[in-house]
């Protein structure tokens, strides 16, 4: 009998050209690509220093995502130098090498990782490579993405193959009901404070369980997507006919024949029973509550109805200081209710949360409310689509008539590299996925949590119990 | 690129875990489309005071450990982003090999790439490492990638381990995509069956 295999086995096993040692390296075919301007312009350098083609064009596309200004008129050339300077290049780079170009002005332009499952361009069994490190959310459809650097662009751009290590599997099982007012951000984040900011570094995981077969293909990508603050360098989820039903009938799914044939191949990707994981996980989803983080890692986190943990308490001197140095940024004090903390702003956005349905829940509870003073709330969607999507749903107008700004597409304040940025000492709940030192901006504050919770905080003022307003369900 | 054989230099503590990228390379620093200029933005927020002027605190500031040559480091560095900024910083710096208990897999990935060695030990030797390098008569160490040994200034002698494939790359300065399109028609071959099983894939 042959080895029980893993769906990581199987997709890593389908797309090896050749064994390179006995230490699991191979060298991996990709399927797919999808490029952005800040991390693949010194990639196409190399490729024109070194006089070399793109080995198959047709299968990358391209995406500005990262330096565009998301201002609520859009304009095709960037404000601040650098940001031109690199649409500008990337635009040359798309066009001298045959590469597709969803260019600020597309109508299918957004974050990368929201417009390719969009546009059905990620399938089951692909794997997919691209410059940024949320190239995990593919796994939701059954493909296997994962985040690579500029060198290794390069290479791909090159030769379609990727030196790679095979890495270790681990399962998460989710299983049971999820609570009134919990989301997939929430697990996920649970995951996160039960194995670690680095628990599953060098794995790849795989989530099974109820709560993932229950919950939609948008929700499971938001799991997939985090998947890599947990270290993670992939996630996958076994292809159901939830993913089926979302890939049908998207402009770059197989049409006629070959749907039907695509669906055969993809219904066999599953792990088989019995084979083993390197580690497994449970993970009990009916015990799961509303989450944010308090510090400046994904996995400084805690229930809404917790404290902020005291330093004084932790006997470990590495993780007492780690603690210390969080709270210091944070400004916060040891043993102060999370729900007592005041914010200064509330975003929604990013390629982990403002997707559609994402929208739907932040409208649920914004409707009929407002702002609270002082508050800047600030929204903008994972794509161009998603935008007249919640035009046409009229969602935009509860933003708007709530005191959000609606703006146009763009990671924005994910990571504040357009002009997108918080002050020093501002305070954010985010619907986004990293709370590192900076990363909204020098000296603010992030606070990771879902959209729900993102909206009770944005018409509280404070980091808020969802489940205490009322909002239909 | 520089091939990796026996550095020897100082070596500087940086033990917190989870050392972001963001940390290590902030984003005003990667709007460029060269690889020019990152060493000033390494580390940037925490080298340099508001005015401008280097962070006395800092370590790398600090006389005895101007110049390092290795950061010992703290676990799951180089987390977060896939920005390969932060490791060109690092190299144009002047660091040659970061020595941890893990890094994160694309960072990992990323250091290899340039030529930057990364080395994996045990909590403890890096507990061991970090006592004689935190005190600046002690803080040169000397790594020999051939022979797989880190040489501490009180004459202890750390072997560590590396897969010969990293292990060779980073001796030989190998060029990877020049290796690998060395095996065009292994790869044409493939692409072939691949594409006709999978028709929708091309
Ligand atoms: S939204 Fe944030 S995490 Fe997602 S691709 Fe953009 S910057 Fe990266």
């Amino acid at each position: 009998m042959s080895k029980l295999k893993t769906l990581y086995d199987k997709h890593i096993d389908s797309h090896t050209v050749c064994t390179l040692d006995d230490h699991g390296h191979v060298l991996l075919y990709v399927d797919r690509q999808v490029i952005n301007e800040y991390t693949s312009p010194q990639a196409f350098s190399g490729l024109r220093d070194a006089d070399r083609r793109v080995w198959r064009p047709e299968t990358a596309l391209s995406v500005v995502d990262h330096v565009n200004s998301t201002a609520a008129k859009r304009i095709a050339v960037q404000p601040d130098e650098g940001g031109a300077l690199q649409v500008n290049y990337f635009g040359e780079n798309c066009r001298d090498f045959g590469i597709e170009l969803f260019d600020i002005l597309d109508e299918r332009q957004g974050i990368e990782h929201v417009v390719a499952p969009e546009l059905g361009f990620i399938l089951p069994g692909m794997v997919v490579a691209a410059g940024d490190s949320h190239t995990t959310t593919y796994g939701a459809l059954g493909a296997f993405g994962f985040g690579i650097g500029t060198s290794e662009i390069e290479h791909l751009l090159a030769t379609q193959t990727l030196v790679y290590k095979r890495l270790s599997t681990m399962r998460v099982n989710v299983n049971g009901d999820l609570g009134f007012g919990v989301t997939s951000k929430d697990i996920i984040m649970a995951v996160i404070q039960a194995i670690g900011a680095s628990g599953a570094t060098g794995y790849a995981i795989e989530f099974c369980g109820s709560a993932i077969d229950d919950m939609s293909v948008e929700a499971r990508m938001t799991i997939c997507n985090m998947a890599v603050e947990a270290g993670a360098r992939g996630a996958f989820m076994a292809p159901d006919d939830k993913v089926f039903d979302y890939l049908k009938d998207k402009p770059r799914a197989p049409k006629g024949e070959q749907w039907v044939q695509a669906v055969e191949t993809w219904q066999g990707l599953r792990t088989d029973e019995g084979a083993i994981f390197d580690r497994e996980v449970e993970i009990d989803s009916s015990a799961i509550e509303p989450m944010v983080t308090w510090g400046t890692s994904p996995d400084q986190v805690l229930a809404i109805g917790g404290v902020v943990p005291d330093p004084a308490e932790e006997s470990d001197l590495l993780t007492r200081k780690g603690i210390q140095r969080a709270i210091d940024y944070m400004g916060l004090k040891a043993n102060t209710p999370l729900d007592a903390v005041s914010i200064s702003h509330a975003f929604i956005g990013s390629c982990t949360n403002a997707r559609i349905e994402d929208l739907r829940e932040v409208a649920k509870v914004v409707k009929h409310r407002k702002l609270f003073a002082g508050v800047t709330g600030i929204i903008v969607p994972g794509s161009t689509s998603v935008r007249v999507q919640a035009e046409l749903e009229g969602l935009a107008d509860i933003f708007l008539q709530a005191g959000f700004e609606w703006r146009q597409s763009g990671c924005s304040m994910c990571l504040a590299m357009n002009d997108d940025v918080l002050e020093p000492g501002d305070r954010c709940a985010s619907s986004t996925n990293r709370n590192f030192e900076g990363r909204q901006g020098a000296g603010a504050r992030t606070h990771l949590m879902s959209p729900a919770m993102v909206a009770a905080a944005a018409v509280t003022g404070r980091l808020f119990d969802v489940r205490q307003l009322d909002v239909e369900a | 690129m520089e091939p990796f054989l026996v550095v020897s230099g100082k070596a500087a503590p940086m033990l917190a875990s989870n050392i972001d990228t963001d940390v290590i390379m902030p984003k005003q620093f990667l709007k460029g489309i060269d690889r020019q200029g990152l060493d000033r933005g390494l580390f940037f927020d925490e080298r340099f005071l508001e005015s401008g002027e280097p962070n006395p605190e800092f370590i790398l500031n600090q006389s005895s450990w101007v110049g390092a040559k290795f950061l010992v480091v703290g676990p799951n560095f180089g987390c977060g982003s896939s920005r390969e900024h932060a490791v060109w910083g690092l190299k144009q710096l002047g660091i040659r090999a970061l020595i941890g208990t893990s890094f994160a897999g694309i960072f990992y990935d990323n250091c290899m790439r340039n030529g930057v060695l990364l080395i994996e030990l045990l909590d403890e030797q890096i507990e061991q490492v970090a006592a004689q390098i935190s005190l600046s008569e002690s803080n040169e160490i000397t790594v020999d990638l051939a022979s797989q040994v880190i040489s501490l200034s009180d004459g202890h002698r750390l072997p560590f381990v590396i897969d010969q494939l990293r292990k060779e790359s980073l001796l030989e300065g190998l060029d990877a995509i020049g290796a690998t399109l060395q095996k065009v028609k292994l790869i044409q071959k493939f692409e072939r069956s691949h594409l006709l099983e999978n028709p929708w894939l091309s």
